[in-house]
Parts: structure tokens; sequence; C-alpha cells
């Protein structure tokens, strides 16, 4: 079979691009000596011993399950709290609507680490802090105004004729957005929840300085992980490994709708 | 069962939509509203449906002011010149959501749903989704859903207009039967004036969101108040000749004499419009006294199976529309001829002076 100069670029392309994954998984599977040691391209010693230590070893999977729930939370206040704000920015023109449409937008233009100082000292003062909903809510900081951005994309879709059959054909308000209009943008509201779930389940800085113990994160732990035998590096690689799945889990689902996601659903 | 506006205005920002239309609707009535695009047809429907509120004006139904009661109390159905339907419900659901909102039994609901469907000819589909039907499906699909619940006001904006002609063709002469078994008043919104004397009843003509004229379709087709009035209700439309009439004779373009003579006797000197519609111009002379006009042919558009040529007279431009298909040199002269008897006179401010007479069919 002939390569040709954009198959050969092409190729080059993916190696480079899944070349760390590669290493990461390569890593996991070995013991410590090894990685340090020897420059071996697959395990010499093939071992589970490092995935076995995450899922036995609290201090690790409590930072899986602190994770997921506060990511679990943030994406479903994102996302009740942005279908209506979007419904309405998609069907009602009101006083100043395309500016406060924008200055949702704007929302995810300054860095996290501006708002960490409130962020901290506010919930320190009212109790919130180290706890799942300090983080899931100070993600919502940017994770709302998205949610806002990307369904308005998905409803400006949906003819506004739909509504207004439904009035009259006699359906109240929160049966035609249950029953008809919902079913209509499933996929938007698929790609929001992913983009929710993606953005929150990355985020370190914020998640790390408003946890100590309780409601650590993955991101927090793995980086605290330096034991008095020096850097697990095999352990940090399963954990590496293990955070990558949920995504991986959650891309498959919305695959197809990912481009018009990015495209803040203006397709 | 009666429904009215009264002096109803519609204004969005700076645009006029719609200037003091009063009209009148009686039950069991079909009426037609023909306008060309941006007459405020669709405005005018969305006020009377309840969907927007008047700006000023009233709306009244047997004799109770609902001007600004929201829609779902009143007892409307719409269809719209989109095909809209709700996706994700099957075809029975679709036609059965208005009769199952209002709490209908089950088993007479079913009935329903299949009567209609039945009268729409899409029994068939009822299983499937609306996206797994054609476009005329989908439509009679939407007509059916208007048509179950047996609404007082019925409200057609432009429904045929996406489908293909053959399609349009079927549909409309199906929806003039169900039209005329129904109590309920039924608008039509169109811009085409054949499907309007085709639909027949009631006609509503519109320009510019003001009311032009209204009354019997083929009444007002005859004794168009205006050549505004004439020029929307014409395909092409209505063709104008500049006229002075002087010592007896029309002086047609102000160049060709006339005698006045049938409807024409006895015309008062002074400046005219001469209107006669493309179907009456003809290239081959029909009968002794039709008059002869030379013109430039400018453009000749085959539609179908009749041509229409457009030609320059004297500066004015003509459309002819002629049977079969006929290919005429650009910018060659050609003779057209015309019956006097078919001119429709206007002021040469608008108003109709004098319409042909009408001739026993």
């Amino acid at each position: 079979m002939r390569i040709n100069l954009r198959q050969a670029a092409l190729l080059a392309y993916l190696f480079f691009l899944l070349l760390p994954i590669y290493w990461l998984v390569n890593m996991s599977f070995k013991e410590t000596d090894e990685i340090l040691g020897v420059f071996s391209l697959l395990p010499e010693h093939f071992t589970w011993a490092n995935y076995k230590m995450i899922f036995t070893d609290p201090s690790w999977y409590t930072g899986y399950i602190n994770s997921i729930k506060y990511v679990a939370m943030n994406t479903v206040i994102s996302l009740s709290v942005a279908l209506p704000a979007a419904y309405g920015f998609s069907r009602f023109s009101f006083m100043g609507d395309k500016h406060m449409f924008f200055w949702l937008l704007t929302n995810r233009m300054s860095p996290p680490a501006v708002f960490l100082l409130p962020f901290f000292q506010f919930y320190q003062t009212v109790g919130l802090f180290d706890t799942h909903i300090a983080v899931a809510l100070a993600h919502c900081l940017f994770n709302v105004p998205l949610a806002v951005w990307i369904l308005e994309g998905f409803m400006s879709g949906v003819p506004r004729e739909i509504d207004e059959t439904a009035f009259i054909d006699g359906y109240s308000f929160p049966r035609f957005f249950f029953t008809i209009f919902i079913p209509l943008i499933r996929a938007g509201i698929g790609v929001t929840a992913f983009f929710c779930f993606m953005f929150s389940w990355v985020e370190l800085l914020l998640a790390r300085t408003l946890t100590t113990v309780n409601a650590k994160p993955i991101a927090a732990v793995m980086t605290r992980t330096i034991s008095a035998a020096g850097m697990d590096w095999g352990g940090l690689a399963a954990a590496g490994v293990l955070t990558m799945v949920p995504g991986v889990i959650v891309i498959w689902f919305v695959r197809n709708y990912m481009a018009k996601g990015f495209a803040l659903g203006r397709v | 069962m009666a429904f009215s506006l009264s002096n109803v205005d519609k204004i969005v920002g700076k645009e006029t939509y719609l200037k003091n239309v009063s009209l009148t609707f009686e039950s069991g009535s079909q009426n037609v509203i023909l306008g060309r695009t941006l007459a405020g047809k669709t405005t005018l429907l969305r006020i009377m449906a309840g969907l927007d509120k008047p700006t000023k004006g009233k709306l009244m139904e047997n004799g109770a002011d609902v001007t600004g009661v929201s829609v779902r109390k009143r007892s409307v159905a719409m269809v719209y010149q989109q095909f809209v339907n709700y996706p994700s419900l099957s075809v029975y659901a679709n036609i059965a959501s208005p009769l199952r909102l209002a709490g209908m039994a089950k088993a007479e609901v079913d009935r329903r749903v299949r009567e209609t469907a039945a009268m729409l000819h899409i029994e068939p589909l009822l299983n499937r989704l609306p996206a797994e039907l054609s476009g005329g499906q989908q439509q009679r699909t939407a007509i059916a859903r208007a048509l179950v619940k047996d609404a007082q006001l019925l409200l057609l904006d432009e429904p045929l207009v996406n489908l293909d002609y053959k399609l349009r063709e079927e549909l409309r002469v199906e929806l003039q039967q169900i039209f005329k078994a129904r109590d309920s008043i039924v608008v039509y919104t169109t811009t085409e004036p054949t499907e309007a004397l085709m639909l027949g009843g009631n006609i509503v003509v519109m320009h510019e969101g003001r009311v032009l004229q209204s009354g019997p379709t083929a009444e007002v087709y005859h004794n168009p108040a205006s050549i505004s009035v004439a020029a929307v209700f014409s395909d092409p439309p209505i063709n104008r000749i500049e006229t002075r009439v002087k010592g007896g004779f029309a002086e047609l373009g102000r160049i060709l004499s006339v005698p006045l003579d049938g409807h024409l006797t006895g015309l008062p000197e002074g400046d005219y419009i001469f209107g006669v519609r493309s179907n009456h111009l003809f290239l081959n002379r029909q009968h002794e006294r039709d008059i002869k006009i030379t013109a430039k042919v400018e453009l000749a558009e085959i539609n179908g199976s009749e041509t229409f040529i457009h030609v320059i007279y004297n500066g004015a431009p003509l459309v002819v529309q002629e049977e079969g298909i006929h290919q005429r040199k650009l910018g060659s002269e050609i003779d057209i001829y015309v019956r006097a008897r078919k001119f429709y006179i206007f002021d040469a401010k608008g108003p109709l002076v004098r319409a042909p007479r009408i001739e026993a069919a």
C-alpha cells in the first residue's frame, strides 16, 4: 500500500498526539524501579498493583468520589439554571437582552484565579469551605454562562411556531416545556452536560483551594502524593489513566454533537 | 358566532405593520386575505389568534372583548406556512394532542383523530413521526391537528406555499370541500389571486398594512375599488395604460385614439389609467373590433403551458399572457390585440371609475 504525504503527515500527527497517553498507560503498568531505571516500550514486569493501590487506598479513591460528587452537582445546577435562562434569551426580547447575553460570556474571559480570593474568604465566612457544594457553586461561575450559550443556540434552532402551536393547542407552559420542548433539544442538553462535566472535571485551581480534606478532588490528591519513599510514579500514572476514563465515556455519548457544542450550538 | 376587529393598529418599533384594520367575519364563512408579501397578512392572523397584541384597537368575539386574551383561552386553530408539528410525537399523538389537552375521553379522541386523518388521507401514516413524512404529508398532519379540535376560528397562513405545484392543487381542492362543511370562521391568507378565486367566499385585499377592499371574492375581482386592488388581485399585476380622454376619444398611451363606446360611453374628459389584465391581451386578432397596439418585446417568459411576453408600449411595460409556448425575438416589434370592453377605467389618482360589464358565462 502506498502512503502519500498527506496520510504520512496525519499518521505523524496521531503518533505525537498519542505518545504521551501511551507513555502514561505504559507507566501505569510498571513498577517504580522500572520506570526510573530502564527504558522500555512495554512493561517488563506487568503489574496491576498501581490500580489495586488506588482502589483500596481511601486517600486515593475518595479523591475520585469527591470529584464525581461536585462535578455531578455542578452539572445538575448549571443545567437547571441555564435551561430557563436560555429559553428566555432565545424567545423573548427585553431591555438589555443582548448586552446581558454577552456579559454572560465575559464571565469566561477572566481567569478563575481572580475569583479565588473572594470565594475562599466568602466560603470560610459562611461555612461552606471544604464542601462539595462549594466547589460545585464556584464552577457555576464559568459553566452556567457556557451552558446558557450552548442551550440558547440549540433552542433558537427550534422554530418559535412550535411553541405557539402548543399554546394554541392548549398546552400549559411547564407541560409544553417538558413534554415537547426538552425532547427537541435533547442533543443540546447532552452536549451542555458534557461541557459542564468536562470543565468542572479538569478544573484544578478552584477545586484545590476551596477544599482541604473532606472534598479534596482527585487532581489535588495527585499533586500531593509525595511519600517518604519519594514519588509513587506508577500510582500517579494509574491515577492519571483513571482520571481520563470518565471523559472518554462521556465523549462517546455525545460524539456526534460535539462540533455543534463547540460552536455554541450555532451551526 | 361572529368575530370582528375594529381600528386595529400594529406598530413595532418605528415599523407600521397594520393600520386601522376593521373587519367582520361571520361563522361558517370562508375568508381569503389576499396581499403580497409584507402586506401584513401574517400579522393580522397572529393578532386574530391572540398570539400578538394589537397596539391599538379591539377584537370582539360574539360581542365579548377578547383583545389581549391569552391564546390558550381562545378557541383558535392555526396552520403555518412552515410545516409545524411536534417532532417528538407520532402523527397520531400530534393530531390527538389538542383533544387530549382538552380532557376528552379516550374513545372519542380516537374516533375523531381517525375521522380527521381519513379526511386528509393520512390514515396509514398515523404511527410515523413527522420527520418520516414528505412535506405534503407533514402539512396534512398540521392541518388535521388544526381541524380536529373544532375551533371557532380556523386560521391558515399561506398553508400551501411550501408545497410543490401538484400537491398544492390537490390539497387546495380538498381544503375547499373541508371548509365548506364547517361552521367555523375560516381565514386563509395567500399571495396568489388564482388561489383566492378558487377558494371563493369573501376576500380581504391588503396592501402595506391596510385593508384596501373587502367583499365577496368574485365581486371584488370584477369591481376592484382601485388600481392597487386590481394590481394585487391579478397575476401578473394588471397592465396600466395612461390614457387621456378628449373629444369623444380615448388616447391610449397618449398616442392611439379609440372611440368611446360600450362601457366607456360618456366618460368625462381628463386623465385616466386604463387597466387591462394580462389574459385579455392577445397576440392574434380575436375579434374584428380588437384594438391593435404595437409594442417592443422585452422578454418572453415561459411558465408551464403559458407564455408571459413582457413588452414596452410607449415607454410603459405591459405583460401579455398567452396560452401555449411562444417565442418572440427580443427587441422586435409585435402587435397586441385587446378589446376595449375589457378595460377597467381608473381615475389618475387610483379609484375605479368604471369596470367592464361581466359577460354571462
